[in-house]
């Protein structure tokens, strides 16, 4: 489609102001990481480590992003066996209700995250009887981690080939044999890109883990929630933010990569 | 026998797309399953094979039943349409998967498999992966992949039905000699009637999920049972009880072969519709009395090339050459 010199430098202009709307506020965090100022006075009067070294010499900071690191692995670990077995289960196979159970898995990526935290704090605390601790938060991240891994492999396994799967029966594999050799190098690359996406949104999120986490369980969101209006600590918020952007963007441009590799 | 099917019913819902066949191929035999699309022939090789299990009936492969039975519990190996060839794995390890699943040692399976692609004429090719092949070239490696266990029973859906009209015909020839060569039952599906008549020892005729006639391929072009055989396999001319009664004082629905018919200076008066000239012969379509009648004559024949179209002719049908239809 072809649009006027004018309308072109309209849109232009518009798209210029989101993208500054979305990414100033970040370069602006970015700077700031590096700001002398502790008041982060603008436009910052020098440059420092300081801050960098500070965060990631402290203990408390430490340990939350290993918490984060951790839930978040255990959550796509689940996520990718659960959604990799739903996916089969789906696209394999006809059977009462599968329409249904197919919107059910992926109904909770909609669900707000306060209604998911809230039914899973009432759910856990009053119904089953638990204690809130680190496998809440995980199970409560699975619950939406799943749709990522669901959504990828489902999508691979409509598009491959169903007599592979014949072939390799008729040629003696039994049906473990068969998704070791044939299915899983099928869907590899969907189950990694599943698994980077699920691993990104677990690692950031913080509405559903304020409601399922423990006592003495904190995150890295909630770290970074804790101390932002604590004095001085503004500018070591700044640095975890930028490492947070890191940590879930790096997965989110391999999983794209991944899907588009194989998409050819 | 190799294979003995027996009141095998296969039910897709509300569709039956196998009724109640009963069906008997021996050990060595090159067997067509012919009709056309959504006849059940590929249903049925599916059940043999174990893909989809028979709503009703038993399927025994050398006296041993299999109905229920897994398809890596049974002894055949089939040719997929589509190839299947799996993507990820080169030519070497495709045709090796059987004998790596069967826990075959390293070098004994790729000793068998380079055995088994030089048997298509492959070995070159042995570290390509699939998508580098041409379709000609997937089709060998499908039957080297599926050869190389030494199955009892090969079963082909429609192999050559990818491929153009020239590579078809040299496969033809390979897929026979193979046969020959292995000893082994071969069950092959096509809804190409030329090939299954080339290939085949035995053809049986598919029409909606039931076997209209199983015979030898002369059997069917000779002495068809039915008018569909008649039509299906090679061109009829079919005559209703009231066109026989009327052409031979037979009451009897009737076909004769277009080759059959004598064009020349005895018999009854027809008129040449078309003239059609198919290099070996040339096709006549006559008017005799009110029944279209198509003639084949020998294109060497000169008295043939003066019946032009709207000219008459006497066309003598012999008696003995009628088959009576059921």
């Amino acid at each position: 489609m072809r649009i006027s010199r004018s309308a072109a430098l309209v849109l232009g202009v518009i798209s210029s102001a989101v993208m500054a709307a979305v990414y100033l506020p970040l370069v602006i965090v970015l700077i700031n990481s590096f700001n002398n100022s502790m008041n982060m006075d603008w436009p910052p009067p020098g440059f420092t480590l300081d801050w960098w070294v500070k965060a990631f010499g402290s203990g408390g900071l430490m340990a939350a992003l290993g918490t984060s690191v951790l839930i978040a692995i255990c959550a796509s670990v689940v996520a990718l066996i659960l959604g990799t077995l739903l996916a089969l289960a789906l696209s394999r196979y006809k059977f009462f209700g599968q329409e249904s159970i197919g919107l059910m898995v992926i109904l909770p990526i909609a669900l707000p995250g306060i209604v998911t935290g809230l039914a899973l704090n009432n759910a856990f605390r009053t119904v089953l009887g638990m204690q809130l601790s680190m496998a809440t938060v995980i199970i409560a991240h699975a619950t939406f981690c799943i749709v990522t891994v669901y959504n990828n492999v489902l999508a691979r396994l409509s598009r491959a080939n169903r007599n592979l799967e014949d072939a390799s029966a008729d040629l003696g594999a039994g049906v473990f044999t068969t998704f070791r050799l044939i299915t899983l190098p099928q869907i590899g690359s969907a189950l990694v890109a599943g698994g980077l996406l699920a691993f990104a949104l677990s690692f950031d999120e913080i509405i559903v883990t304020t409601f399922t986490a423990g006592s003495g369980v904190e995150t890295l969101p909630i770290w970074i929630l804790n101390n932002m209006f604590r004095p001085g600590k503004a500018p070591v918020v700044d640095v975890v933010a930028v490492t947070t952007v890191l940590i879930s963007v790096v997965p989110l441009y391999f999983a794209q990569r991944f899907t588009r590799e194989t998409a050819k | 026998m190799a294979i003995s099917i027996r009141g095998v019913s296969k039910k897709f819902g509300d569709f039956t797309a196998v009724d109640q066949l009963n069906l008997e191929i021996g050990s060595g035999e090159f067997f067509s399953m012919l009709g056309p699309s959504g006849s059940g022939k590929t249903t049925v090789l599916r059940l043999i094979a174990g893909f989809d299990l028979p709503t009703a009936g038993t399927i025994s492969l050398d006296g041993e039943d299999v109905t229920n039975k897994a398809p890596f519990d049974r002894n055949v190996n089939t040719v997929f349409q589509d190839y299947a060839l799996f993507p990820h794995l080169n030519v070497i390890e495709n045709v090796e998967y059987g004998l790596r699943v069967r826990k075959v040692g390293r070098e004994e399976r790729r000793a068998r498999a380079l055995a088994a692609l030089e048997k298509v004429h492959l070995a070159d090719f042995a570290e390509r992966k699939p998508a580098q092949l041409s379709g000609g070239q997937r089709q060998r490696v499908a039957l080297a992949r599926a050869i190389v266990v030494e199955p009892k029973i090969l079963l082909l859906d429609e192999p050559l039905g990818a491929l153009d009209l020239k590579l078809r015909e040299s496969m033809q020839i390979e897929l026979k000699e193979l046969q020959r060569d292995l000893g082994i039952t071969f069950v092959f599906v096509t809804h190409d009637q030329d090939e299954a008549l080339t290939l085949s020892d035995r053809i049986a005729i598919f029409n909606q999920g039931k076997i209209e006639q199983i015979g030898t391929p002369h059997e069917l072009y000779e002495k068809p049972a039915t008018e569909f055989v008649a039509r299906f396999v090679g061109t009829a001319n079919v005559f209703t009880a009231a066109q026989s009664q009327n052409l031979f004082g037979v009451n009897k629905k009737t076909m004769i072969r277009p080759e059959q018919i004598e064009l020349g200076a005895t018999g009854q008066e027809a008129t040449v519709m078309e003239s059609i000239y198919l290099g070996s012969s040339i096709r006549f379509i006559l008017k005799l009395a009110d029944t279209q009648v198509i003639a084949e004559v020998s294109a060497s024949d000169e008295n043939a090339k003066t019946y032009r179209r709207n000219s008459t002719v006497k066309v003598n049908m012999s008696k003995t050459d009628l088959v009576e239809l059921d």
